[in-house]
């Protein structure tokens, strides 16, 4: 299965994606530069974290003018996998892939830790190996994560099952405590309505080696491994 | 009109004007003269320590690059080469605090890329005054997001340092960056402009007026003016620093460079000048052709400024195009502004007409060289005399062990910095494997097996006390926390941070930290490759503790062997190496129950050192420890307690020998507790590694003794065969984790 890691300047977890899915997986993987609009043939796409453009205007903002978006979204629309992490979460936002937007963290501060989130919704290309209810353990590093969508828009997500992960404590209980940032409802990570697109705040790349103090991140490029095979994806790049 | 107020206004004293005429055989324009005063600056020739510098060895079979280049670099074998240095930002950080911090990242990270190195960690040493004071708190606040705003954005992660809080750094914050970066050894790449007719390419962010005057603003002391200097602070931009990183590592990889040096402290003359100096070469630019931010900039302003995130190189003949195009793919704009010429001159144009025209060697090897008068401070005589029986009757050295290890584990000083590196990324890259908390910060190089640990140590008390020996203590600390964490220390970086050069007590400071720090690293096997000096760190005529802060690096060929300072499970044996002398000069322990900071520092024995930490590398290597944690601040019940956090309520269960240093058994509890030996290491081993592990230490002549077992929801203490400590632990990790958080609790009004 081949990856296509998106690089938009300002990119800083391009790598880390590349080395979880080529080193630790062990699946193809290639980097798709912003201003390219050929995805080479990826059959996922990962949109990393990192500042695009500086984000000093709002995260995500400028990055979704970017040449390469317009194939993007065409793949998206296609129903082809494309997950967003941090910053990439954020480009998926601004780009309307996955409704609501990001507010500054509630501390209005960059917060790195590990944290919980519980896994909600398994039908997604990359939750399908994970269990439901499964709680991971992986890093967020993020100033500006607390999601926020008005109240209407939070029924729908909840209706559709959209939301995918949410913040919990270790034994999977949502409580404001175990909330690192003031996201709307523990909100941690969505999908799209038809369910191809992932975004999320924590850094499951980050967090598929034990020597890094966790391996749970790995189920979700496993998942999009899996999801290939069982011939629930879709589209090709 | 060249005359005595402008000679001021560019810090240029008298003697050293006469100096430049002699030199030039003219009177200089007032170009010329802005460009002799930054290069001449304290900052940037080290006229006052440059004598002392030179006695610091910095040789060895690992040493690849020495002092004299951006970065140190040193070899770490499979090809491989660790670049690495620190750099201080304490001056801008004062006046500005966010952008001061940031752009001191920015600096030092281009140090290290401009070697051809990608840079993959962080650290930092700051100083703070005390806590309780709100300008402290917003100066602490704007410093640290500023590290933040710019490492985390530029994506390399901040993987540890060190913060402390004396009041003699309330008008003098001291934010030192260290950053190290990965390259091929044969790639390094070097500052130099060699070869007549090639082209000088300035690339990055245009040129503005900010920070005209930075190096020499560095040079000088503060007082109740030097907010009104708050222009002469730069604003970082990461995103363009990011850029220009990946573009100028992309460059580096064709071998279309001569050579390429970042515009640091004094810019473009800098830059100009020390490449052209080290190529023996001349350089001849046109400031017309620098890209400019603003209009009607002078030819002054343009060679002056420090606007940040910018580079200067030089492109090898037939080569351009090639260097132009990989900066076009990153959006930005290498601009031809001059060439290399054989004159040996610093030649500036404007628009054709030669505006200054000055010999690199006056500017550079000619700079002034100051042997400074040197004199014993007279407090020093009573600041080392520390009665300990007279401190017996203050009410809190009365109180139980325990209730004062919970309070000293509640102070800054000794508390939990998660408050602070919370905000650092120090994850980004996947190579963490040992982050922020506590000792070194490694990090593992993932083509190879091999990762680099490193720290930063400094104790400014200490030094007040003994600048000499605080000096070697600081060498000593910095190595063992590397060597802790398995890995065998190889090389130093240091960052001389000290109050006004010209009063002879302060030089005096200066000049025996310099041979402490030389004695500690050619007895530890540290060369120093590179550092940075700050002077005039003082503040209406009182000048900071002397605080020499050292980087250490060293490797462990395993990255999976690396320990830290967690206990891994309940039923091990602990084991303390080394000798505890009850040790309380300097300590935590007296600033804490008597306020004072008096007596002599703890002895530093460099060979029971050097037998320690080779010990502590090859108990690793072989996988005979499951944790060592340096005793240092708060000494062997502070560092017990450490081994206990963070492991899920792992307790311990200890005994130790009680030591006799004052007649009043009060003092002498305190002393076993809080001491703060040097060259002491907790260990922790599975049962049936231990008789290897004390076989191994008394082999190598180190100390070892068995003082307990993990385990158990508490820690408890006993010295003397009677229990004085034993405390929750849940107690004592809140007491340690809210030290610094409550101090910005937000008050809701």
């Amino acid at each position: 299965m081949k990856f296509g890691i998106v690089v938009f300047p300002g990119s800083n977890c391009d790598h880390d994606a590349y080395h979880a899915v080529k080193h630790v997986l062990g699946q193809d993987a290639e980097f798709v530069w912003h201003k390219d609009t050929d995805l080479k043939r990826a059959d996922a796409l990962v949109l990393p974290g990192g500042f695009s453009y500086g984000d000093y205007l709002r995260t995500g903002a400028i990055a979704r003018f970017s040449p390469i978006m317009n194939a993007v979204r065409a793949f998206a629309e296609r129903g082809g996998p494309v997950l967003g992490v941090c910053n990439g979460f954020q480009i998926l936002l601004e780009a309307g892939l996955i409704p609501g937007a990001m507010l500054r963290n509630r501390s209005v501060k960059f917060q790195c830790e590990h944290v919980h989130v519980r896994v909600d919704q398994t039908d997604t290309p990359f939750t399908g190996a994970c269990r439901k209810g499964e709680v991971l353990r992986l890093p967020i590093a993020h100033g500006e994560g607390n999601y926020f969508a008005p109240p209407d828009v939070i029924a729908r997500l909840e209706a559709n099952g959209q939301i995918v992960f949410r913040y919990t404590n270790a034994a999977g209980v949502v409580t404001d405590e175990a909330n690192p940032n003031g996201s709307v409802a523990a909100i941690a990570g969505l999908c799209s309505e038809r369910r191809n697109v992932v975004g999320l705040m924590p850094h499951p790349e980050r967090a598929c080696e034990s020597a890094l103090g966790s391996a749970d991140g790995l189920r979700v490029f496993e998942s999009a491994v899996e999801s290939l095979k069982s011939g629930t994806l879709v589209a090709r790049a | 009109m060249i005359d005595a107020a402008v000679l001021e206004r560019h810090g240029i004293k008298p003697d050293e004007y006469d100096r430049i005429v002699t030199f030039m055989g003219r009177e200089p324009n007032l170009t010329e003269l802005g460009i002799f005063s930054v290069m001449w600056s304290e900052h940037c020739s080290y006229k006052s320590s440059r004598v002392h510098l030179k006695t610091l060895p910095t040789t060895g079979p690992q040493v690849l690059q020495g002092p004299g280049e951006n970065a140190g670099a040193v070899d770490i074998g499979e090809g491989l080469a660790a670049v690495f240095k620190i750099e201080s930002h304490n001056h801008p950080s004062f006046i500005e605090p966010y952008q001061g911090a940031a752009t001191g990242v920015g600096g030092i990270i281009r140090d290290i890329f401009t070697m051809g190195a990608r840079p993959i960690a962080l650290l930092n040493s700051l100083r703070f005054g005390s806590l309780g004071e709100p300008g402290t708190r917003r100066l602490l606040e704007g410093v640290v997001g500023g590290i933040a705003g710019y490492g985390n954005s530029i994506g390399i992660p901040t993987v540890g340092g060190e913060i402390a809080f004396e009041p003699s750094y309330a008008g003098n914050p001291l934010v030192n960056v260290f950053c190290l970066g990965i390259a091929k050894a044969s790639d390094i790449i070097k500052g130099v402009a060699s070869g007549t007719g090639n082209a000088v390419y300035y690339v990055g962010a245009k040129t503005g007026r900010d920070g005209i005057h930075g190096a020499t603003m560095a040079s000088a002391e503060f007082d109740d003016k030097s907010a009104e200097k708050r222009p002469a602070v730069q604003v970082g931009d990461p995103f363009m620093e990011k850029l220009l990183l990946e573009a100028c590592l992309e460059v580096m990889q064709t071998d279309a460079l001569v050579g390429i040096q970042d515009m640091g402290a004094a810019g473009l003359t800098c830059s100009t000048t020390e490449m052209g100096s080290r190529g023996g070469a001349g350089i001849e630019i046109d400031v017309s052709l620098v890209p400019q931010r603003e209009t009607g900039m002078t030819p002054y302003e343009i060679m002056l400024s420090e606007s940040q995130e910018r580079m200067l190189l030089v492109a090898k003949q037939g080569r351009e195009a090639e260097v132009e195009r990989i900066f076009e793919k990153w959006d930005l704009h290498a601009s031809h502004i001059g060439e290399v010429t054989s004159d040996g001159l610093l030649r500036v144009k404007e628009r054709g007409a030669v505006v200054a025209e000055i010999p690199n060697g006056a500017l550079t090897d000619e700079a002034p060289l100051y042997h400074r008068p040197m004199a014993v401070p007279e407090y020093l005589a009573e600041v080392r005399r520390l009665d300990l029986d007279a401190l017996a009757s203050s009410s809190e050295v009365g109180r139980p062990a325990g209730e004062v290890l919970l309070a000293l584990l509640g102070t800054p000083a000794i508390g939990s910095k998660r408050w602070v590196y919370r905000q650092y990324d120090h994850m980004v890259r996947t190579n963490t494997i040992n982050g922020p908390g506590m000792g070194a910060g490694v990090v593992r190089i993932k083509e190879t097996n091999r990762a680099i640990a490193m720290s930063v140590d400094g104790n400014g008390r200490y030094c007040y006390l003994d600048p000499r020996h605080g000096a070697m203590l600081a060498v000593a600390e910095a190595a063992r926390n590397v060597a802790c964490a398995g890995a065998r220390p190889l090389a130093a970086t240091n960052c001389l941070n000290f109050g006004n050069p010209e009063r002879p007590t302060i030089m005096w400071q200066l000049a025996q930290a310099v041979e402490g720090i030389g004695e500690a690293c050619r007895a530890l096997g540290t060369p120093i490759t590179g550092g940075n000096v700050s002077l005039y760190n003082e503040t209406d005529g009182r000048a900071i503790y002397p605080t020499p802060v050292i980087g250490v690096i060293g490797l462990l060929e395993h990255a999976d062997r690396v320990v830290t300072r967690r206990f891994q499970a309940p039923g091990d044996v602990i084991v303390l190496l080394g000798e505890g002398r009850g040790e309380l000069g300097g300590s935590e322990y007296l600033k804490f129950v008597d306020g004072s900071v008096r007596g002599i520092p703890p002895v530093l024995d460099l060979g029971a050192e050097r037998a320690l930490q080779p010990l502590l590398a090859d108990l690793a290597a072989d996988r005979l420890v499951r944790s060592a944690h340096d005793c240092s601040d708060g000494g062997l019940a502070v560092t017990l307690a450490e081994s206990c956090f963070d492991t899920d309520g792992i307790g311990a269960d200890v005994s130790i020998e009680r030591t006799a240093v004052a007649k009043a058994e009060p003092i002498n509890v305190a002393a076993a507790l809080f001491g703060e030996s040097a060259s002491r290491v907790v260990i922790s081993a599975a049962p049936d590694a231990v008789s290897e592990v004390v076989k191994r230490a008394g082999d190598a002549g180190v100390p070892a003794r068995i003082i307990g077992r993990t385990g158990g929801r508490s820690l408890r203490i006993a010295v003397g065969g009677r229990v004085v400590v034993d405390v929750m632990l849940t107690d004592a990790e809140r007491a340690w984790s809210d030290a610094l958080q409550k101090y910005f609790v937000k008050r809701v009004a």
